[in-house]
């Protein structure tokens, strides 16, 4: 516990805990001061001076994000004096941002806008500066529009500390000075130095990104056509981590899982049919757990990598191509879905693929590089025809007047609809670890022990020393290591939480058998494409979500999802589909 | 008597121009060292010779002449502290023409010369962007608290003092210190020049000993040619403040009105762009001073804001020179354009 100490607060007395931030203490006691750079993932900048205050004594205004309240300190918040600072600034900032409101997607969660009206600010005090900046893209994934950019700097801190990418550079100074990818300030020098550097998509920058200047190469606009077109059937999938992130953006409480109000805002704007990822999720840790023992067995690369994060794919394929034959064959469950969307299920529809047009829901920036990759065709087609994110999703619902907190529930559409509970924490860091180990776990003891063949009787686990839950695996430091014991062979597992922690496992890739790697910090619940904000508060509630679905989940084994393995066995039945569907190959990127 | 008593004694201050008192920055490092672990004792000694503001040409004067009792001092301050090693943070122009020599004088010593990047600026003589230069990381402050005498250089203590201060800190080692400092003496006068004279004296007297009082009306500016306040010809029976700098001006000469958009220049290709106060406020100055008609309250409210809520000591000055030319030589300018 910290040393409690007495401030005084506009006037009033109250206790706070030494150490704490002026502006936590405030915020503590119910009184918001407005920030803009200010991000619970990274240190204090204080460089937009917009969370200013006075206090008592002090020759200068304050910022109250990097000041720590000391005993006895008078602190006040809304003096002539600092109103009328802080509204300035506000307005400096405003001149720097190009409206695009129309068609932002942040259009109704703007930061700027509400200070603007809350403050009452002059918005057009100023002229607007930066009309002629670029817009750097970043393949289809993340792009920055230095239009709209305030130069809060949080995008930097997002790839470069915490990613520890540094893709993203400061170019110039003073009003010059402008955020690029690091390539264009060294006039791409790299190709001397071999230091070469680029994007992974993570999409870090945009979701810590105040202002949405960093932001998701928009595909709403493309599923909104999509969705008028009727001579073809559209489906939508979600992601496991979607539904735990995305009440957020209308005011529900943080880490509530809301899968039935997904379903029905996806029908209510148009879609036919809406599955879930979650059961195709099952279907990758089957393909992987198989994988996993089959390389034990025969002895493939070790360890064996995960593959689901596609901005991990980008990362060892360009950072590290040498250990591509370590990374898991297993396409990822989006992909996997809707390789069965286009061949099993448009099979029992009657329908051709060509007529079905799939929007991926993801938490996730990079997943729109990922649907493009054309190894991944499936019958010379691409599986994913859009990928949107959650909050281009949230967009969509605001746009068209759906109250989604008011909407029914509807469950996802079969046969499809069918999951584990090892299916739902996919979406946290080590959730496709555990899910994986859970079915490596049972495919070895029913190989090795004929005591254990029908262990999915509740009987039968406990003389196997059957394990369901791993906590080792679980939560949100940066790496965590466990030795698991599958029947008579121990894996010697690891869980990178964030690509910024990556470097202590590629360095002693030899302590590992098995390593799960996820670039955003949390896993998907805390992905790019999710709610802004994300700070590690709502990470912590969106992770404990999953993990409360997945203990209420009726089976948490991901070979117990039946439809899952009978859409395998279908697969494995036409030959070349298994392949096609299934798996995947890795390329090394220049 | 040790060597802390005597700076104590003497009542040195920093000669960058904040005036700090040396004894107590000292003190700060020593204590920051002693707050270590005995195996994690690091800490490093700066000397400023950056010298970026205008009209301040002494640093490079005291180097020139007395490069040996700058070394001194630091040296001495590197004894102190027991400092891993130290940097000569010197001005690009300096090193060109002293280069030889100082290498010379920092032979088998744990000092190394860093040249500042020609890029580094005005904001380069920040002692936390110096810092960052250092360390090679983007030349601009650091937030501060922690301060650099906690957490300086890579994290480690580190005591920042301006070439001034260590030529003093050497003469009072040797018992030689006779409260003097230097003065640079530049603009409309015949001998412009770095003086040494006591520190003591008041500008006109140092004006009128270096034969330098004008006979013709005339403003000056003290302490620096970008920061430093502006006083008129009455106003001059008081000691130099900052970098003890006078700079002479015909009131003739020159237009108010330029004088003021040349601070505003100076200040908008100096900012390093970190704070939205600093960055968009003097660029908006400018915008606005160079309407014809002069919104006076947009204005002063951006100055005001400039003192209030800039992020460092460049953007906390820009007010200081504009508001005392006003208030101090065109009292009613505000009225007329």
């Amino acid at each position: 516990m910290n040393k409690k100490i007495k401030i005084k607060l506009n006037g009033k007395e109250i206790i706070c805990s030494e150490g704490a931030t002026v502006m936590q203490a405030a915020h503590d006691n119910g009184i918001d001061i407005p920030s803009l750079c200010q991000h619970d993932d990274f240190p204090a900048k204080a460089n937009c001076r917009v969370c200013v205050v006075e206090i008592v004594g002090r020759k200068n205004l304050a910022t109250s994000c990097s000041t720590k309240v000391e005993d006895g300190m008078e602190i006040i918040t809304d003096s002539e004096r600092v109103k009328k600072s802080r509204n300035l600034n506000i307005e400096l900032i405003f001149a720097e941002h190009i409206e695009k409101c129309p068609d932002c997607a942040q259009r109704f969660n703007c930061r700027l806008l509400e200070l603007a009206d809350k403050y009452k600010i002059e918005i057009t005090r100023f002229k607007d500066r930066k009309g002629a900046r670029k817009t750097y893209k970043f393949a289809n994934a993340v792009e920055i529009d230095g239009t709209q950019c305030i130069d809060c700097r949080n995008c930097l801190d997002a790839c470069n500390k915490m990613q520890k990418i540094n893709f993203l550079s400061l170019k110039g100074k003073g009003i010059n000075q402008e955020v690029v990818p690091v390539n264009e300030k060294n006039g791409f020098s790299f190709y001397k130095n071999n230091n070469k550097v680029d994007c992974i998509y993570c999409g870090q920058c945009t979701v810590h990104c105040p202002v949405n200047a960093a932001q998701e190469q928009s595909q709403w606009q493309l599923v909104e056509r999509a969705l008028k077109n009727k001579s073809k059937v559209i489906v939508a999938q979600f992601a496991p981590s979607v539904r735990v992130s995305i009440g957020e953006e209308f005011g529900a409480s943080q880490g509530k899982a809301m899968p039935g109000q997904i379903v029905a805002a996806l029908k209510k704007l148009g879609f036919d049919y809406v599955f879930d990822v979650n059961f195709s999720s099952d279907v990758t840790t089957i393909v992987e757990a198989e994988e996993l023992l089959e390389r034990v067995k025969r002895g493939g690369a070790m360890p064996m990598f995960t593959s689901c994060c596609p901005a991990w794919i980008k990362y060892i394929e360009f950072y590290r191509p040498d250990l591509i034959p370590n990374i898991t064959t297993s396409r990822s469950p989006q992909i996997h879905s809707a390789g069965i969307i286009k061949t099993y299920w448009a099979q029992e529809l009657k329908k051709s693929p060509k007529d079905i047009i799939v929007v991926s829901v993801m938490p996730c920036t990079a997943k729109k590089f990922e649907a493009t990759r054309p190894e991944l065709k499936v019958k010379g087609i691409l599986p994913i025809d859009y990928v949107i994110t959650t909050r281009e999703l949230a967009w969509l619902i605001k746009k068209n007047r759906i109250n989604f907190l008011k909407l029914k529930s509807e469950p996802a559409d079969n046969p499809l609809g069918e999951a584990s509970g090892a299916a739902a924490i996919y979406g946290a860091s080590g959730g496709v670890m555990e899910s994986a180990l859970r079915t490596a776990q049972y495919l070895m003891l029913t190989a090795q022990d004929t005591v254990c063949r029908d262990l999915n009787k509740k009987s039968k686990t406990k003389n196997c020393n059957f394990k369901i839950e791993f906590a080792s695996v679980r939560g949100l430091k940066g790496v965590k290591r466990a030795e698991i014991e599958i029947g008579k062979n121990k894996v010697r597992v690891g869980v990178v939480n964030g690509i910024g922690n990556i470097k202590a496992v590629l360095d002693n890739l030899h302590d590992y058998d098995y390593i799960e790697v996820m670039a955003c910090p949390g896993g998907c619940i805390g992905g790019g494409g999710q709610p802004i904000p994300t700070t590690p508060a709502i990470r912590q509630k969106r992770l404990e979500a999953l993990y409360k679905i997945d203990k209420g989940s009726k089976i948490r084994l991901a070979h117990d999802n039946k439809t899952a393995i009978e859409v395998l066995a279908w697969l494995r039945k036409n030959g070349k589909l298994e392949h096609e569907v299934l798996h995947t190959s890795y390329k090394k990127k220049l | 008597m040790d060597i802390l008593s005597k700076i104590k004694k003497a009542n040195l201050v920093g000669r960058g121009g904040a005036g700090f008192p040396v004894e107590k920055k000292w003190l700060s490092v020593a204590k920051a060292m002693e707050s270590k672990p005995a195996t994690k004792r690091k800490c490093y000694v700066v000397c400023n010779a950056s010298e970026g503001e205008p009209g301040v040409f002494k640093d490079g004067y005291i180097l020139e002449h007395h490069a040996d009792k700058v070394i001194d001092g630091m040296k001495i301050a590197i004894n102190f502290l027991n400092a891993e090693k130290a940097y000569l943070f010197l001005n690009h122009n300096y090193y060109k023409k002293l280069n030889k020599k100082l290498t010379v004088l920092l032979k088998d010593s744990k000092i190394e010369i860093f040249v500042k990047p020609i890029n580094a600026g005005y904001i380069g003589g920040e002692e936390s962007a110096i810092l960052n230069a250092i360390e090679g990381k983007r030349i601009e402050p650091r937030l501060k608290p922690p301060f650099p005498t906690t957490n300086g250089l890579w994290d480690c203590p580190t005591l920042i003092n301006n070439v001034e201060t260590f030529y003093n800190v050497s003469l009072v080692a040797a018992d030689q210190y006779v409260n003097k400092r230097f003065y640079t003496i530049t603009g409309d006068c015949p001998n412009e020049g770095v003086y040494e004279l006591p520190d003591s004296l008041t500008i006109e007297k140092v004006l009128k000993q270096t034969k330098n009082y004008p006979k013709f009306s005339f403003f000056t500016q003290i302490g620096g040619g970008a920061s430093g306040e502006v006083l008129n010809s009455s106003q001059l029976k008081r000691q130099v403040s900052g970098a003890g700098s006078i700079a002479v001006h015909s009131l003739s000469k020159n237009n108010f009105k330029k004088v003021i958009e040349n601070w505003l220049d100076f200040y908008a290709n100096e900012s390093c762009g970190q704070c939205t106060t600093c960055r968009e406020g003097v660029f908006r100055l400018k915008e606005a001073f160079s309407r014809e008609k002069i919104d006076w309250s947009l204005f002063n409210e951006l100055l005001d804001n400039l003192r209030d809520t800039s992020f460092c000591a460049l953007g906390g000055s820009v007010p200081g020179p504009i508001n005392s030319f006003i208030k101090n030589v065109f009292p009613n300018l505000q009225d007329k354009i």
